[in-house]
């Protein structure tokens, strides 16, 4: 293999796709410009329709588009000033599409074998071994597509993305098919992958959930344009955040696990301003995790309200007031009394809260007014 | 029972027929395939010609092929420039016209059976390194099976079948262009009743076999049952 690839790491290129009619996907003029890290799992997000999945078809090849270039970790897959196309059968890349796609006159097994007999380079047994049971496909070999649901099709479909080698794997949406019990069932696969195989990955999805979870990285696309990129955290925690999420919006805390209260099951998780408990999932004390609170399920009340079911109550004070998409709703940014003498705001921890605009006159609030925020749910992303 | 006559009629039958369903679907393929995958203008044109036996009296495609391929036509002149004579009246210029005659019921359901599949399994083998070439043996034709095996019992019994054809172009001539309707209408001319009813069943019979295995297999394979045109 050769190995002496450009010094410049990472993913860089630019796509510009005009609007066609005919196409069904054509809706929309994709003028993407790229640069993106060479390793770790991008996401690439937005609404449906615009125009991830169009972009992710285009670095593989599948979509062409005549005015176009792309380098993947210092190699030239695309340049049309240089009328450079790599076909994409040669170029060094997995695929996993949203429907499972596994060949129906195959079974799972044969499905696996057909990647690993044209892998880029060849696939030792106990890959082939490592890659079966990373995915828990063990049992199901012998069986034909049409006898596996929807998730083990597509962790059939994963391993066989995997077997090919391939040095960029790209993955559009592919719990979008599946129900939410089948993506609870897949999601842990997909992290023991991220963390086993040192391949950059590009995952596009519509889901905050899915990337909250995987993405290191994070391109935000709207109408065919990237509208912002940056480190995930960093980037799903910021207030401008795309306010299409509606349902979604919510904020990502960074914190660690502080104590662990046995006799209810619950762990205390510190963060910078404040701490939460969650339900004890089995993590160990100090291990840092990921928190997702949403602005939905946040609910603010004018005094603590300690006769409620509701176990996370957050002495809090209003930072500003915006409206949202929904004239009926306001978004309220909060800031955690405890949290007030922290003037670094890039590390400072504010919540959102999606209230009604009658509860926002009800409740007068102002931007100062301090206030009591109540959790309802806290959901560990990662 | 069956003559001798009757035996060699029954033989020339199943020669021809196979050898018009090998090479249709030799033939066919490559040009269903292209149907399937285009967006040339002349998918229309091309469509329409090859369906176009479907609708028009064979006597009228048989009167055309013998004008084509007789001493004045052009492909006459060429076949007697090749030192071959002319082919109305044999064996091969029968397995021409009925290539013609059963084009459609070939190519069309191998056809459906592609574009069924959509783009979906040649980007999926794409993306797994797998080169048009790779990709049409191991994906598109495996998957297409349903459709293949519908055309080649589609063009067999079609071609076992046709009769205004092969009368325009073949002729009577034992052994050589004597096929298995031809002699029943012989011996119905002859008020060979006995004779006529012992051919037509066993029409029917090796009929309905291939038909009902053609269905079984296609059962046990999906659910999916024969469906042409569909």
């Amino acid at each position: 293999m050769d190995h002496n690839r450009d010094p410049t790491p990472g993913i860089q290129g630019h796509f510009h796709l005009p609007r066609s009619n005919g196409d069904q996907q054509g809706a929309f003029t994709l003028d993407a410009k790229l640069d993106l890290p060479g390793t770790g799992v991008t996401g690439i997000f937005g609404p449906s329709g615009s125009g991830k999945t169009t972009l992710l078809r285009c670095i593989a090849g599948l979509q062409s588009c005549k005015n176009a270039s792309l380098s993947v970790n210092g190699e030239t897959w695309q340049c049309s000033s240089k009328r450079v196309f790599i076909p994409v059968h040669r170029r060094p890349l997995g695929f996993v599409f949203q429907q499972p796609s596994l060949f129906a006159h195959l079974s799972a097994g044969k499905n696996l074998e057909f990647a690993r007999k044209r892998a880029g380079e060849a696939v030792s047994d106990s890959d082939f071994q490592k890659i079966i049971e990373l995915m828990g496909i063990g049992d199901l070999l012998s069986r034909g597509p049409e006898s596996l649901s929807g998730g083990e099709q597509q962790r059939v479909a994963i391993a066989r993305a995997l077997l090919i080698k391939p040095r960029l794997l790209l993955m559009d949406e592919p719990l979008a098919s599946l129900d939410q019990m089948r993506k609870r069932e897949i999601l842990p696969y997909l992290e023991k992958m991220h963390r086993a195989f040192d391949i950059p990955i590009l995952y596009v999805s519509h889901s905050v959930d899915e990337i909250a979870r995987l993405a290191d990285y994070l391109l935000l696309m709207e109408e065919g344009k990237v509208i912002g990129e940056g480190k995930a955290a960093a980037l799903l925690s910021r207030e401008d955040f795309p306010a299409q999420l509606g349902d979604d919006l919510g904020v990502l805390l960074e914190a660690k696990i502080a104590e662990r209260d046995d006799q209810w099951k619950l762990l205390r998780a510190g963060f910078e301003g404040g701490a939460l408990w969650l339900r004890d999932g089995g993590e160990p004390i100090g291990e840092s995790i990921r928190l997702r609170v949403l602005a939905r399920d946040i609910s603010l009340t004018r005094s603590e309200d300690t006769a409620s079911s509701i176990l996370n109550r957050l002495p809090v004070r209003v930072q500003e007031i915006s409206p949202d998409r929904d004239p009926a709703m306001v978004l309220v940014r909060l800031k955690p009394l405890s949290d007030e003498g922290n003037e670094n705001t890039s590390g400072s921890t504010r919540l959102i809260a999606r209230i009604t605009r009658r509860s926002l006159h009800q409740l007068s609030l102002v931007a100062g007014s301090e206030l009591w925020a109540q959790i309802k749910s806290v959901a560990i992303v990662r | 029972m069956l003559s001798d006559t009757d035996l060699g009629a029954i033989w020339l039958t199943l020669r021809l027929a196979t050898t018009v369903t090998l090479l249709l679907l030799v033939l066919g393929t490559p040009l269903a395939l292209w149907l399937a995958r285009t967006r040339s203008i002349f998918k229309g044109p091309v469509s329409a010609l090859v369906a176009l036996p479907l609708v028009l009296p064979p006597t009228v495609l048989g009167f055309y092929l013998l004008i084509f391929m007789g001493p004045s036509g052009p492909m006459g002149k060429f076949t007697e420039a090749l030192g071959l004579g002319t082919l109305p009246f044999t064996f091969w210029g029968l397995v021409v016209a009925s290539l013609l005659y059963s084009l459609p019921f070939v190519v069309q359901p191998i056809q459906n059976a592609i574009e069924a599949q959509g783009p979906r399994p040649g980007e999926v083998a794409a993306t797994l390194r797998s080169g048009p070439w790779d990709s049409f043996w191991h994906v598109t034709l495996p998957l297409a099976k349903p459709g293949l095996l519908t055309a080649a019992v589609l063009g067999f019994a079609h071609t076992v079948g046709e009769f205004g054809v092969v009368l325009m172009i073949g002729g009577n001539i034992p052994g050589e262009t004597r096929v298995v309707s031809v002699q029943i209408y012989d011996h119905v001319e002859a008020l060979e009743y006995t004779q006529a009813h012992w051919l037509s069943a066993a029409m029917i019979v090796f009929s309905f076999a291939v038909l009902l295995l053609l269905y079984l297999l296609q059962q046990r394979k999906s659910a999916v049952g024969l469906r042409y045109g569909s």
